[in-house]
């Protein structure tokens, strides 16, 4: 079966598409699956570091594109799962250096040989935004409880649908239950309530992802961990298996309304 | 939420975060702000009295939402169905 083509994009910055790239990437190659993810934050590379591969780059995706290696050359093997690779971004100044039709190119020589390609997007809507999209299968949109974040990703499901990649779906990240619980957080309900799409996922807010990062290696290594559990669920639902939902918000509803969201009974 | 706050009629801050969502998404979602929205309906006054009597005062229009598709609702009361009652008399 060929590749499925997945990027995560926001819309506002800082909401986790790195983290969460990086970790269902993880989640995606603990289940056996073969991944290669592709930082498309070009000038502002960051994947490498949440992989812990910093260390290891020889060639970036530019070297790709204008030819100066080949693909395989540019592809990191990660350190601890040996399906899964890593396509640095380029840290040059020029944001054109890549153009929609390249990652097209770039990715139908993926599509054989791999089972997932997960694309890290950078923030805005720009040129950076619609190369990320551009050979994408599915978008996964993520945002955080918050009202600017879910008013940008609002925007960005809204653009999705005019350049008809899809309705998007959508992962919530950093929801502190205890903030939800005190009516001081939009619930994932509330969040799922105003985008009306379908959920794929919801994050806890962990300080284990930023102890994780530090060390470069993803929390969803430490099955353990509220947030590591929440992506390799994720993961496993991106494979296409039927996860329940973690109780976060301990409103128990949130099951039914991703039930109600997909059409099953 | 404190009791005095609920004494005071103060929402809890995720219900303010909602409402205010839900009116910024219809404009965003509609590229149609208040305003315009205002002038819509003026617009629309003007056109159907040309042809039925109408109760511009109690007149309401929105934009509502079913799921992610929009739907601008008007209501409009006509006069013309008093005129007739009177006249069957
Ligand atoms: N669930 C979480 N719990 C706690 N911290 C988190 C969580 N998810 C992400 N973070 C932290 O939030 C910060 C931003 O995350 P990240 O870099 O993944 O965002 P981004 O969307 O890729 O940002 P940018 O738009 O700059 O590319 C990081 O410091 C990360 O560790
Ligand atoms: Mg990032």
């Amino acid at each position: 079966m060929p590749a499925q083509v997945i990027t995560i994009t926001s819309g506002k910055g800082g909401v986790g598409k790195t983290t969460a790239v990086a970790n269902l990437a993880v989640g995606l190659a603990l289940e056996g699956a073969k991944v290669v993810c592709i930082d498309g934050d070009i000038g502002l590379r960051n994947l490498d570091v949440i992989l812990g591969l910093e260390n290891r780059i020889v060639y970036d995706i530019v070297d790709v594109i204008e030819g100066r290696c080949r693909l395989k050359q540019a592809m990191i093997r990660d350190k601890k799962l040996p399906e899964l690779y890593l396509i640095p971004a380029a840290q040059t100044r020029d944001k054109n250096a890549v153009s929609p039709s390249d990652m097209n190119r770039l990715i139908k020589d993926l599509r054989n040989d791999y089972d997932f390609v997960l694309i890290d997007s950078p923030a805005g809507i720009e040129r950076g935004f619609k190369n990320a999209i551009a050979a994408a299968d599915r978008v996964l949109v993520i945002t955080n409880p918050e009202i600017s974040a879910v008013r940008d990703a609002d925007r960005v499901i809204g653009i999705l649908e005019a350049e008809e990649k899809g309705p998007g779906a959508l992962i919530i990240n950093r929801l502190n239950p205890a903030l939800v619980k005190n009516h001081n957080m939009l619930s994932a309900e509330d969040v799922l309530d105003l985008l009306a799409v379908e959920l794929v996922g919801v994050v806890p807010e962990d300080e284990n992802v930023i102890i994780s990062s530090n060390r470069g290696a993803p929390v969803a290594f430490d099955a353990k961990s509220r947030a590591g559990q929440a992506f390799r669920n994720i993961a496993k639902r991106l494979r296409g298996e039927t996860v329940p939902f973690l109780d976060l918000d301990h409103t128990g509803g949130l099951w039914q309304q991703f039930q109600r969201l997909t059409g099953r009974k | 939420m404190s009791f005095f706050d609920r004494l005071l009629g103060k929402k809890n801050s995720a219900d303010n975060a909602k409402e205010r969502l839900q009116l910024v998404l219809i404009h965003d979602r509609t590229d149609l702000t208040p305003a315009e929205l205002d002038s819509l309906k003026d617009d629309l006054i003007a056109t159907i009295s040309r042809h039925v009597e109408i109760d511009a005062q109690s007149m309401r229009i929105g934009v509502q939402h079913d799921g992610r598709s929009q739907r601008l609702v008007a209501d409009i009361p006509l006069k013309t169905t008093r005129r007739r009652a009177r006249r069957s008399k």
